[in-house]
């Protein structure tokens, strides 16, 4: 036998972790059709039947306002699972009571699973869940999904019931003489109508309507235009009633008597409470010190730099193993393959290109498991009710800190993960201005650049001019989320309307399932996409090859400084294996090759495809100082930020260049005619607010759910660091540097 | 029987909810919460610029900007 259990409930409820101890490692993690919002399936047997859990988002209601209800309540009615299991947080029964009574108003087949009873005991509470289930006629099972307890149960309890295929009669609650009227009325019509049949049982569907509910709405318009109108002709004549009479809209009306029913059910005897001692002392004491006026914001900031120290310390060695093992990897195909094309294609676009994103897979691991362990205590939530009021200021949410401080806000994060920390985010608006300019942040690929740039230009004032940066990346970042907020992104503010969850120590298992399924779908994504984007940069660097008598003359030009040492030194270093001790004019001779291939391999730059584009775009980027050099190493950098710098060493002709060690480059950049710390400020614009690099675009693609966001931020961020370094170039230059 | 608006409610200080004028989002988000007429409160903090505002209902810890309280009247007698 089969069945489909979907696992229902609000934030906070454990539902997560039910799900996980039911499932174990059986699951599969992907998205609901057309949204972002997370689908969460697993497997489990109960006796000889397998059943297919269904985790749904969590939500408070199922009123369709937010994507995460929508999804749920769409699941709940379309695909008709055979149960379903509502989580309840037995220490916060009250309020959990409120989608119990919306799941059996809709007239589904129901299991409440009375979590956390042992949270509720410790607070004193006792909780009678037999006279609960007398009451709601539905079966509840005291459960604690943290260490499994009842979970068995649970589970037989749901397939039983499953399999009997009783029809439950949807709940009827009194919605006052006005509405209930008007229900049996719309009823009949809907009814005789056969208006939305099959998916919703009728009373729900006229609840709806008197609600206005715009989704439900809008469905009856299409199946049914004129019955459609007649339901709603009553429900207006309902409204104006209900307005003139008692001021209120029937929506409200209906929340209260929903919460009047709960209460009734509340007050036969549920819960007995041992004392009236206050049942959240722990969290209220925490909260004390973690909130208060001075020492909150205070901790927040130690906590926050903290864990961006060990995620950054901790990560260094695990990122040391990736680029060891990408390195061999390197190694051993350059070993393999005989030097030409094929080699340079699999060294330098595969290997590179796909090392440089692997690399940051361990750095990513580590970050999500911070944002985890905040997530999982309750001190995420804290950290945005102190920050909402500066957020909301610039059109922001509290929440909006995390995406900032992970993607660099202190200097040296990754935008990838940071816009990946914006799922916190449950306003829509809000997220997508936050994710649109978290990028914006100082991430460590693009330190080097600013980097080389103060060595080269600002050597006297390092330190404040990396703090400066750093607070330039702030400012823009806020300004720039403000301006989207009143012109793209126009609306009013999300509701701060948010749980404070008690504190709670983080289950070692939710943790791990936290960090790997977000590590593997970064790892996953980013490392096709990056795949084709590096085979597609080392392309365009390649091809066209230099024309053959170009080619030539460097060949001559190789051997004419062999001619001109004695034989036996061109001879010694033919023979000389790597590393081999060399004689002086044979060192020296080497030295002269060596500046002949790397500009050869300027000239080749040059010729190839980046090149030509480097060179085309000088018109137009000549206005911020940048020439076709520049142009290309900014190009390269759209890949990965990395590429800046060795792109730029490459079109100085000075051979490979490891990022981080950028002397000689700041050495040659100083001495060139075309570069003056006017360019090297707009450079330094330019850099932080331009295009966020491939991956982190692909991320802004998946998070928003639309290519038109990934599209936006490209052009838009790219317009907006052209602006401002044209602004400083040119503004500088007048005056003078 | 003083009614005032949540706003000006001072930390600690408890009342019975008398009337939620949200409608719309705001409106069902509060509802949702159990934020009802009748319902119990208590203040228990302030955010350090004042604003969000966290409130006991029940058995849980919520919070409300200022202006999101200014629509609703609490009972404090």
């Amino acid at each position: 036998m089969q069945a489909t259990i979907a696992l229902a409930g609000n934030p906070n409820s454990g539902k997560t972790t039910l799900f996980n101890a039911l499932t174990g490692a059986r699951q599969h993690v992907g998205n609901y059709p057309g949204v972002t919002v997370e689908k969460k399936e697993g497997l489990c047997t109960a006796g000889n039947c397998t059943v297919h859990i269904v985790d749904l988002p969590g939500t408070y209601s199922l009123t369709a306002y937010s994507q995460e209800e929508m999804v749920a309540r769409e699941y709940l009615a379309q695909e008709r699972p055979d149960m379903v299991i509502d989580t309840l947080d037995a220490s916060n029964l009250e309020r959990h009571l409120y989608l119990v009574v919306q799941l059996l108003e809709m007239g589904l087949p129901l299991v409440l699973a009375l979590n956390m009873v042992d949270v509720a005991k410790a607070r004193g509470m006792e909780i009678d869940s037999d006279r609960l289930s007398q009451i709601l006629g539905v079966p509840v099972i005291p459960t604690i999904a943290r260490t499994g307890k009842g979970k068995q149960e649970l589970l037989r309890t749901a397939t039983d019931l499953a399999s009997t295929m009783l029809i439950r009669k949807p709940l009827h609650i009194s919605y006052g003489a006005d509405l209930d009227q008007a229900i049996l009325e719309m009823e009949s019509l809907i009814k005789d109508g056969l208006f939305l049949d099959g998916f919703y049982n009728t009373r729900w569907v006229a609840i709806k309507y008197l609600e206005n509910d715009e989704d439900i709405i809008s469905r009856g318009q299409k199946a049914n235009p004129v019955l459609s109108g007649k339901l709603q002709v009553i429900a207006a004549r309902v409204s104006a009633h209900v307005g003139a009479t008692l001021n209120m809209d029937p929506e409200s009306l209906i929340a209260d008597y929903r919460w009047g029913f709960i209460r009734s059910v509340m007050h036969q005897g549920i819960i007995t409470r041992a004392n009236d001692s206050d049942r959240l002392y722990l969290s209220d004491k925490i909260d004390k010190v973690l909130t208060n006026r001075f020492a909150g914001p205070l901790i927040m900031l130690g906590i926050l730099f903290g864990l961006y120290q060990i995620v950054f310390t901790y990560s260094a060695t695990p990122v040391g193993w990736m680029e060891g093992l990408f390195g061999w990897l390197s190694d051993t195909a350059s070993a393999v393959i005989p030097p030409g094309m094929l080699q340079s294609l699999v060294v330098s676009g595969i290997i590179d290109g796909v090392g440089g994103v692997m690399g940051f897979v361990p750095l990513i691991m580590f970050m999500f498991l911070g944002i985890a362990i905040m997530e999982d205590t309750g001190y995420l939530a804290r950290v945005a009710y102190m920050l909402d009021r500066v957020f909301k200021s610039f059109g922001l949410h509290g929440s909006s800190v995390m995406a900032y401080v992970v993607s660099g806000g202190i200097a040296g994060g990754c935008a990838v993960p940071g816009v990946m920390a914006t799922r916190t985010l449950r306003s829509p608006k809000e997220r997508l201005a936050t994710l649109l300019t978290a990028p914006y942040m100082n991430c460590g690929a693009k330190l080097p650049v600013f980097a080389l740039l103060i060595a080269a230009f600002f050597p006297a004032h390092e330190a404040l001019m990396m703090f400066g940066i750093t607070l330039l990346a702030w400012t823009g970042a806020l300004i720039a989320a403000k301006i989207l907020r009143m012109t793209v992104l126009r609306g009013e503010s999300t509701p701060f309307v948010m749980e404070l969850p008690p504190y709670r120590l983080p289950t070692f298992r939710g943790l791990a399932t936290h960090t790997w399924e977000r590590t593997w779908q970064y790892a996953k994504k980013a490392g096709t996409v990056i795949l084709a984007i590096s085979i597609l940069l080392w392309v365009i660097m390649t091809f066209p090859g230099l024309p053959d008598q170009q080619a030539a003359q460097f060949e001559d030009m190789r051997q004419q400084a062999a001619a001109s040492y004695p034989a036996i030194a061109a001879q010694e270093l033919e023979n000389a294996g790597d590393g081999a001790e060399l004689s002086e004019s044979a060192q020296s001779l080497a030295q002269a090759i060596a500046v002949i291939d790397s500009r050869e391999a300027q000239a080749a730059l040059r010729y190839s495809v980046a090149g030509k584009i480097g060179g085309s775009l000088e018109g137009v980027t000549k206005w911020a100082g940048f020439d076709w050099r520049t142009n290309i190493a900014l190009v390269g950098g759209f890949a990965a930020k990395e590429v800046v710098v060795s792109a730029l060493s490459t079109a100085y002709s000075l051979g490979e260049t490891d990022p981080e060690e950028y002397q000689t480059l700041s050495q040659t950049l100083s001495r060139e005619s075309s570069w003056s710390p006017a360019v090297a400020l707009a450079l330094i614009i330019f850099t932080m607010f331009y295009a966020p690099c491939f991956v982190t675009v692909i991320c802004i693609v998946r998070e928003s759910g639309s290519w038109k966001w990934g599209a936006f931020s490209v052009i838009f961020n790219t317009a907006v660091a052209f602006a401002l370094a044209v602004i400083v170039y040119q503004t500088g230059s007048f005056l003078g540097y | 029987m003083k009614t005032i608006c949540m706003r000006h409610m001072k930390q600690k200080q408890a009342g019975i909810i008398t009337a939620v004028k949200a409608n719309g989002e705001l409106g069902r988000r509060i509802r949702d919460m159990g934020l009802v007429p009748g319902t119990r409160v208590m203040v228990q903090g302030r955010a350090p610029l004042y604003d969000p505002v966290a409130l006991r209902v029940g058995d849980f810890t919520l919070t409300l900007r200022n202006n999101e309280a200014d629509l609703i009247e609490v009972d404090v007698a």
